[in-house]
């Protein structure tokens, strides 16, 4: 159909117009540029735009998206100067490559379980990056992390530092909201109303202790664990949790 | 979408009796491997049998129903295997089953038996129907199976490289097979890697989650443990200092003798064939054309065979091709696959039913979000739930986009193969790059999203991120499918390279499993959104491109015209999905360890490269007992060697390219 060599010349046309409308983007780029501060690219480039754009990483980086997720690390409660993970091993559990070891503290005493990790492990080799652990933690303990530019020299135990400890993988929750500004406001308000509730549940049970006629040193001394409730990382949920998952690991 | 999964029906006892001599008289040989096994995965205990749908109660019918007995769950069982050849020519030519979309096999430890499922399809659309036979383990758990299985090429040529594949990975022996090796592992491989008594290196447990991580978990490198140790299998006898063996071999002589499987000698090679001479030694004697006089004015070439790849750009990955030359002209070709290998089916086993969804990301990583929809919709049908409405859109999108992308892809390295070196692939992965950002920001990832959840999603899209779905579907997208088209359609170099090359009629195209893009350009307008169509597809308005010529330039048309389809149900997506409520993305209680009843299921969806399904066989655990991916990337490659016999060697890359195939999927 048509003369021969048409459909070439079609073509041709629409990388000529490639080629001037990248230049075309560069100039506005660089007159954008003039002022002192360099202008970061928010995104790739607008889908208005007709030329071909390049982010020159590593001088240019795009934002990473909040959901953005990489190795994870392990988040530090500032306020309560504790680790928040309790230990519970679900994130063991979900994990597909079964790259996270944790070392469960006892008491030395009683030899019961405490809340808290003694040892915690990830091999950075083997996971996925799949997020599992921080979407399943009930606790809010680990999360998953925006800095993708892991690498080491080899030095004397070039594993080693692949293999992330506790030290390694702990950061502030102070670093977890600066990167996870929505999750975070969203975890303060699933934790307020949690407590909320909490509060008004011992309260209403209080009134019911203090309606019985007989009950007056009894309710005197129920609302006393209700805001004691709050302060240990949560041992309300956390022991159901491990129960749980003592039934699921058993399979 | 999937065949029903359980059945409520209560199996009549005399049906039951009748089914179980099948399964009896091996269990002497299978008890010990059983009871060396620590307890974990059982068949059911006296399963419910399936009731048979009107294309299997005619079958039964018409063999008598002494041959045909209802399997466990779904489908009939072939209780006489001599029949198998009468059973599947009657499924095909009398009850139009012409395509068999899958073939595997499971591994009934307890019971003693392998079994080995079919599915054939109408390729006119409908669910597939389901078809077993059994045969014992043996005794020897190295050699393959003493009884033989009739091989299915001579009635379905799809089933070459997946009875290849089952023979490699579960020892069942075909009989009648033309090219019988091992296809994924190599040649001298010790042992069946997915029957249930197989452990591999650095071998923890039959399941996950692993005793070691938790409560006392203390790390240990797995490089760091001795290779040599009891944590790799090897031949009695095996001596590693004086290993020397070519696992090409059979494959060299099998191009060269013509003779499949021919008895392999002490220094190696075939003992039939020709001991190769001169430059190269792969030049056969007898393959020589040595001319009469009337050809003399003729140019006289040599056959020479030539290995493209594995690291080789043209074959978009690890795939190895061997092609027997006469000067350039293609007139054998075999693959050698495997190079990819990973036993994704055995990690899947290993796997809790969540764990496997990030791993499906890694089939066709160029289609992820795809995969992972196949994948759940069939644990969800095994299940029996549902997915929310939000998510059910949510999905479609995703899945969508995902199509588009991986089309975008398909064709920009098409034109590489053609020699129109990275500037259309460059344009079309800069549009590429765009949907990505819109995954990653959404999902977390670009490639390995791990977005779906059985009854749902992970996330949610936010008000930013729909508008940046929209401004893709409505304004970018289309506006640069034209501008490929401008670029790429009226071509006439293009034209020249790809019309009439790689053609496979429609009929050929059926017989070898063909799906995807390359069976719709043969004019077979199978897809299964439409054929079988599973989550929300029956609402949206569109059409199955197809077209006529079978050859590369109308795949790559489909290809284009697919992208505009997959444009109109994402548009149409977007607009139905504000009447969802925000936010409600997960059914019931998200939880982490699920358990699926007992029962089997084929689920299948149509991804970018053809019908991906997954064959999931559960006890009742954790974990699946079986997990098989249907891959179109493998089945498809079937069809390679018919399509470019007879063409030049330039070509072989061509028609590669347009059957688009990704060694993630492939090798598996």
């Amino acid at each position: 159909m048509g003369l021969m060599g048409t459909g070439i010349l079609k073509g041709l046309g629409v990388t000529l117009r490639h080629f001037i409308d990248t230049y075309a983007e560069d100039l506005k780029y660089i007159l954008n540029k003039s002022g002192v501060q360099q202008p970061r690219p928010l995104r790739r480039q607008s889908p208005k735009n007709r030329g071909l754009v390049t982010v020159e990483y590593p001088r240019e980086r795009l934002p990473l998206p909040e959901n953005f997720r990489y190795v994870p690390f392990l988040v530090y409660d500032t306020e309560k100067q504790d680790d928040k993970c309790t230990s519970c091993g679900i994130c063991a559990k979900v994990c597909p490559p079964q790259c996270i070891w944790i070392v469960r503290t006892e008491d030395p005493i009683t030899k019961r379980p405490v809340p808290q990790p003694k040892e915690f492990y990830i091999d950075t080799t083997i996971c996925m990056n799949c997020g599992y652990c921080a979407e399943f933690c009930p606790f809010d303990a680990i999360k998953m992390d925006h800095d993708y530019e892991l690498s080491y020299y080899p030095t004397q135990e070039p594993h080693a530092r692949l293999v992330h400890d506790k030290s390694r993988l702990t950061k502030p929750d102070t670093y977890h909201a600066s990167i996870h500004p929505t999750d975070w406001h969203r975890e303060l308000a699933d934790r307020a109303a949690e407590e909320a509730k909490k509060k008004a549940a011992a309260e209403a049970k209080a009134k019911a202790e203090a309606a019985k006629p007989a009950g007056g040193a009894a309710a005197a001394a129920k609302p006393a664990p209700a805001p004691g409730a709050a302060q240990p990382s949560a041992p309300g949920p956390e022991k159901p949790a491990q129960a749980d998952a003592d039934k699921g690991s058993r399979e | 979408m999937a065949e029903e999964t359980t059945n409520p029906t209560p199996a009549e006892p005399a049906t039951a009796a009748k089914a179980a001599p099948a399964a009896k008289p091996t269990s002497p040989a299978a008890a010990k491997p059983a009871a060396a096994k620590p307890a974990g995965h059982a068949a059911p205990k006296g399963p419910p049998l399936a009731t048979l749908t009107p294309e299997l109660a005619q079958l039964q019918q018409h063999f008598g129903e002494s041959i045909i007995t209802p399997a466990p769950y779904v489908g009939v069982l072939v209780n006489d295997l001599s029949k198998l050849r009468d059973v599947m020519t009657y499924v095909r030519d009398q009850l139009g089953f012409d395509m068999l979309a899958n073939v595997t096999a499971v591994d009934y430890i307890k019971e003693g038996y392998l079994q080995v499922v079919y599915h054939p399809q109408r390729s006119k659309g409908g669910q597939p129907i389901t078809i077993k036979v059994r045969v014992p383990r043996g005794s020897d758990p190295v050699a393959p199976t003493e009884v033989a299985v009739p091989s299915l090429t001579p009635i379905y040529a799809g089933a070459e490289f997946q009875e290849r594949e089952i023979y490699d990975m579960y020892g069942v022996r075909f009989e009648g097979h033309p090219d019988l090796r091992r296809i994924l592992t190599w040649e001298g491989f010790y042992g069946w890697p997915l029957r249930k008594d197989w452990h591999e290196p650095y071998y923890e447990g039959d399941t996950k989650p692993f005793d070691s991580r938790w409560p006392g978990g203390h790390h240990e490198l797995a490089e760091e443990r001795v290779p040599w140790g009891d944590n790799v299998n090897y031949p009695p006898g095996f001596d590693p200092l004086n290993f020397n063996s070519d696992p090409d071999a059979g494959l060299y002589d099998s191009m060269l003798s013509g003779v499949p499987n021919a008895p392999i000698g002490p220094n190696g090679h075939a003992q039939q064939a020709p001991q190769p001479q001169g430059v190269g030694a792969a030049v056969s004697v007898y393959d020589r054309n040595y001319n009469t006089l009337a050809d003399e004015e003729e140019l006289q070439t040599d056959q020479i065979i030539v290995n493209m790849g594995p690291q080789h750009p043209s074959t978009h990955g690890v795939l190895r091709m061997v092609v027997k030359l006469d000067g350039e002209t293609v007139t054998d070709l075999k693959l050698a696959l495997g190079y990819l290998h990973r036993n994704h089916e055995k990690i899947g086993e290993r796997n809790t039913w969540l764990h496997n969804i990030p791993y499906t990301d890694r089939l066709d990583y160029i289609c992820g979000l795809a995969n992972e929809l196949g994948y759940v919709i069939t644990v969800e049908k095994m299940m029996g739930i549902k997915p929310t409405e939000r998510a059910e859109y949510l999905r479609v999108i995703m899945a969508e986009l995902t199509r588009i992308e991986s089309h975008f892809w398909a064709i920009g390295f098409l034109l590489n193969d053609l020699g129109a070196f990275y500037t259309p692939a460059l344009y079309f992965i800069t549009e590429r790059d765009l949907i990505l950002d819109l995954f990653e920001s959404v999902t977390g990832s670009r490639l390995m999203c791990n977005y779906m959840r059985f009854g749902g999603v992970s996330r949610d899209f936010t008000e930013d991120q729909l508008a940046h779905a929209r401004e893709l579907a409505f304004d970018r997208i289309p506006r640069k499918i034209d501008e490929l088209e401008q670029l790429l359609t009226e071509n006439e170099i293009i034209k020249a390279r790809t019309i009439g090359v790689g053609y496979l009629p429609a009929e050929r195209s059926i017989n070898y499993s063909l799906t995807g893009p390359c069976l719709r350009a043969a004019g077979v307008p199978y897809d299964i959104r439409r054929a079988d169509p599973y989550s929300i597809y029956d609402r949206f308005d569109f059409e199955i491109p197809v077209f006529y010529g079978a050859d590369v330039y109308d795949r790559y048309r489909v290809r284009v015209a697919e992208m505009r389809q997959s444009l109109r149900i994402v548009q149409q997506a977007l607009n139905q999905i504000d009447q969802t409520k925000p936010g409600d993305i997960q059914a019931g209680k998200k939880a982490y360890n699920h358990r699926v009843p007992a029962g089997e299921a084929y689920g299948r969806v149509e991804t970018p490269k053809g019908e991906l399904g997954f064959y999931l066989v559960s006890d009742g655990g954790q974990n699946p007992y079986r997990y098989h991916v249907r891959s179109s990337s493998f089945i498809n490659l079937n069809a390679l060697k018919e399509m470019t016999v007879g063409h030049k060697v330039a070509d072989a890359v061509v028609i590669l390219g347009s059957l688009d195939i990704v060694l993630g999927e492939v090798d598996r």
